[in-house]
């Protein structure tokens, strides 16, 4: 089981927590035993603008970057920034996506159009799709930051990778005074 | 130790710690930024932020000339800044051991260019090792202070953007102990480069890099893995993780250390593989020297010189194929380019210039996207503290009537990084041009770092607090003002004065950065359109602000939204409005 490489791709819009919610998955992955490798880029101000993780796990890991068209998961934040890394992932793979509009700039400057039934779309080519209302969730866990961590318990599910190492992974990585909420959506989400 | 998940700068950060660096000072600068921030956790070092490279570099010189193992980061293009010191540290070498990190970005995630900081080490004759992930980088930098004192030079560790801010797995290791207590020797003729000193040590600088070239042969850091077949690969860095990745079965002279080449090593290798690739980032580095060995190798004709390396083009590479990109992205989806955040005080600036026509000679900053649309009000951008002296430059060449548009334009951090010589030589000079400084209190780029100006120091212990102002002052200009960049009329009425002055001029457009972390950035409630007032004259949208959005299916025309959730209720939209229909809510 453990001698492939399994690859997430992570794709989001800067501000949304797509970098915390790398960090908590690279850090349960290496609990449970994995080699581990992760990379991202920051830096200029990227509010606003697109960013994307690349997460691999297996036995060994070489490149921190996902070969082209090889993502067996794409994890994504946002509608449009999933559809536009969907070359990235593999036939056969597996989506799942926050049911979240985010315009960005010549969208809202009313230059270009938002592209309309994205869901279906992925569905169409991906059916493996999972939609998740990250914001509903966050919601019933009590507090809409926890978008992220409620997408990453829909995520979970579908990894192999015990209930403890995420649970000890969120323990490190999230503010004590948050950690009650995000344990919660991160509960909401793996029930998805 | 526990094994733990780092990035490639926690890593070096670490490997500090663990090699009892005393002393750490940087300028931030994207990837390098995290390594003093993480060092800065770590107990016994003194970390700062200096107000540019050179600074940075020189105090890292004076730590080190006590006897203190001391750290000096930064990015490729900061070491074009340090250059100057490096050079003539090479020839006096070290006391206490001085490693000197440079990361590049390969591809210009967030750069300016995309230079290959080898070259540096090759012309100022100094070794330079490069980590493959980020143990080696803790491991890599540990190993660089052995060295450094052991062949009596400083030593650069060169990172790209994947190994700086990729994470893998690092195996922590203790610190080492019974290192020296700094004291202070005197010794001019190793401290003290007059020429007649400096002719003595060129000839050591020259024999230690044949020392170490021998040296680094036999050491673990340049490792040959044994592959399948007769393709051989050449390769270091990041490259060699790519490398492993697309060609599993050949062999690999892996390199650890990029400069001074292990030449007997390499031939060797060379021997016994029929077919030799060199994979590498950026310039043909490797590959160059290797051929001036007379060894027949395959690089650049195949492998992209520009951009950085993927696991897919490294494929595609081999192949003969033409590059694919890293995100290869669907031509009919709309872009998603950065911004300036909500409420960013440069926004309303920058509004402004554009409709004085000002041609704006921009600098390194958040506010460098200025130069996209729709404000698109930035005509220049070279580096930190050209904003200033290009305005120089142009003002000296131009007739009267255009020089009169020429708006320099910096941030605070950049003022106080190169900005103070700029402004200092266009006073000097007598330019008639105007100067901005966008002070928003912190180094917003790279993410709040602190600096000279804030009032703090990298901890976030309370710090001395340069006063801007009396510095321009001191400088000889006569004419400045601050003014609040939130009211646009008061900010175009300033720039229309001093623009038209004829001598130099600075306005200070002083305002919080957005996400200054102390909380002082003024927030009110988000602003809303009334739709009933809203004439869909876009006039709003001409700010590019986030929190502005366009309903194209309201109305007939379509009508302007406010963004509840991102909207900070600055009100330099309200002042664009001719029919009043941005309200405030509590005014309901």
């Amino acid at each position: 089981m453990k001698n492939k490489v399994t690859n997430i791709l992570l794709a989001g819009v800067g501000g949304q927590g797509t970098l915390l919610a790398s960090e908590v998955l690279s850090e349960a992955l290496m609990l449970g035993g994995y080699d581990v490798k992760k990379s991202e880029i920051h830096g200029m101000s990227q509010r606003g603008g697109s960013v994307t993780s690349h997460v691999r796990f297996g036995s060994k890991v070489y490149s921190p970057l996902i070969p082209e068209g090889e993502a067996d998961f794409l994890f994504g934040f946002e509608l449009l920034e999933t559809m536009r890394c969907l070359p990235m992932l593999r036939t056969g793979g597996t989506v799942v996506v926050n049911d979240l509009k985010i315009m960005p700039a010549p969208v809202a400057m009313g230059q270009e159009v938002y592209p309309a039934d994205i869901p279906a779309k992925i569905a169409s080519s991906f059916p493996d799709t999972v939609l998740v209302n990250g914001m509903d969730l966050a919601m019933q866990a009590g507090n809409v930051r926890t978008v992220n961590i409620a997408l990453l318990g829909a995520l979970s599910r579908r990894l192999d990778l015990a209930e403890q190492h995420w649970h000890q992974a969120l323990t490190g990585q999230v503010p004590e005074r948050f950690l009650a909420e995000n344990l919660k959506a991160f509960e909401l989400g793996r029930a998805v | 130790m526990k094994k733990t998940i780092l990035s490639g700068n926690e890593a070096i950060a670490r490997g500090a710690f663990e090699a009892g660096v005393k002393v750490a000072s940087a300028y931030p600068g994207t990837p390098s930024t995290e390594i003093l921030e993480n060092v800065a956790n770590y107990p016994g070092i003194d970390a700062a932020w200096a107000p540019n490279e050179k600074v940075a570099l020189e105090v890292g010189i004076g730590a080190c000339f006590g006897g203190a193992r001391a750290l000096v980061t930064m990015k490729h293009v900061g070491l074009n800044v340090a250059a100057d010191p490096l050079f003539t540290l090479s020839y006096i070498g070290v006391r206490g051991g001085l490693v000197l990190v440079v990361a590049d970005d390969p591809e210009m995630h967030s750069s300016q260019d995309e230079q290959d900081s080898r070259n540096y080490a090759k012309f100022a004759k100094v070794p330079m090792l490069e980590p493959g992930d980020s143990e080696e980088a803790r491991a890599f930098t540990r190993l660089a202070y052995e060295i450094s004192e052991k062949f009596d030079t400083p030593v650069l560790v060169r990172t790209t953007t994947r190994i700086s801010h990729g994470k893998s797995i690092v195996f922590p290791a203790e610190p080492v102990q019974g290192l020296p207590e700094p004291n202070l020797v005197r010794d001019p003729a190793k401290f003290v480069m007059l020429p007649a000193n400096a002719r003595r040590r060129h000839p050591l600088v020259e024999k230690r890099m044949l020392d170490l070239a021998q040296w680094s042969c036999e050491q673990p850091f340049n490792r040959i893995e044994e592959g399948k077949g007769e393709v051989g690969v050449i390769t270091a860095g990041i490259s060699y993780q790519y490398a492993k990745e697309i060609l599993p079965d050949a062999h690999i002279l892996k390199l650890g250390m990029v400069h001074p080449l292990p030449k007997d090593l390499i031939r060797s290798f060379a021997a016994r593989c029929s077919t030799l690739y060199v994979i590498e980032e950026l310039d043909p580095f490797l590959e160059e020297q290797i051929q001036a060995m007379g060894i027949r190798v395959i690089g650049k004709e195949l492998f992209p010189i520009c951009g950085e390396l993927t696991p897919g083009r490294v494929q595609a590479s081999l192949e003969g194929r033409e590059t694919v990109l890293s995100q290869s992205t669907e031509a009919s989806l709309p872009n998603r380019p950065p911004n300036m955040c909500p409420g960013c005080s440069h926004r309303g600036v920058f509004y402004e210039l554009k409709r004085l026509g000002a041609f704006v000679t921009g600098d390194i900053g958040c506010y460098t996207l200025a130069a996209l649309p729709p404000l698109s009000a930035m005509d220049s951008c070279v580096c930190m503290g050209a904003g200033i002296s290009n305005a120089t430059g142009l003002s000296k060449v131009l007739p009267p009537e255009q020089r009169q548009k020429v708006v320099g334009v910096m941030g605070d951090s950049t003022f106080l990084h190169t900005g103070i010589n700029s402004l200092m030589d266009m006073v000097y000079a007598q330019a008639q041009a105007t100067v901005v400084i966008l002070d928003n209190r912190t180094t917003g780029m790279t993410g709040r770092q602190d600096n000279p100006g804030t009032g703090h120091s990298l901890t976030g212990a309370a710090a001395p607090a340069v006063d801007i102002e009396t510095i321009c002052r001191a400088l000889g200009v006569r004419d400045i003002q601050v003014i609040d960049p939130y009211d646009l009329e008061l900010t175009r009425q300033t720039l229309k004065d001093a623009m038209a002055r004829p001598e130099p001029s600075v306005v200070i457009a002083r305002r919080t950065c957005m996400l200054e972390r102390r909380g002082a950035a003024e927030r009110k409630l988000p602003l809303f359109v009334d739709a009933d007032k809203c004439v869909s004259c876009k006039a709003c949208l001409k700010l590019g602000c986030p929190a502005i959005e366009w309903n194209a299916e309201a109305g007939d025309k379509g009508k302007a939204v406010v963004n509840q959730l991102l909207c900070v209720g600055c009100g330099v939209c309200q002042q664009l409005c001719k029919f009043d229909a941005l309200g405030v809510h509590n005014e309901k």
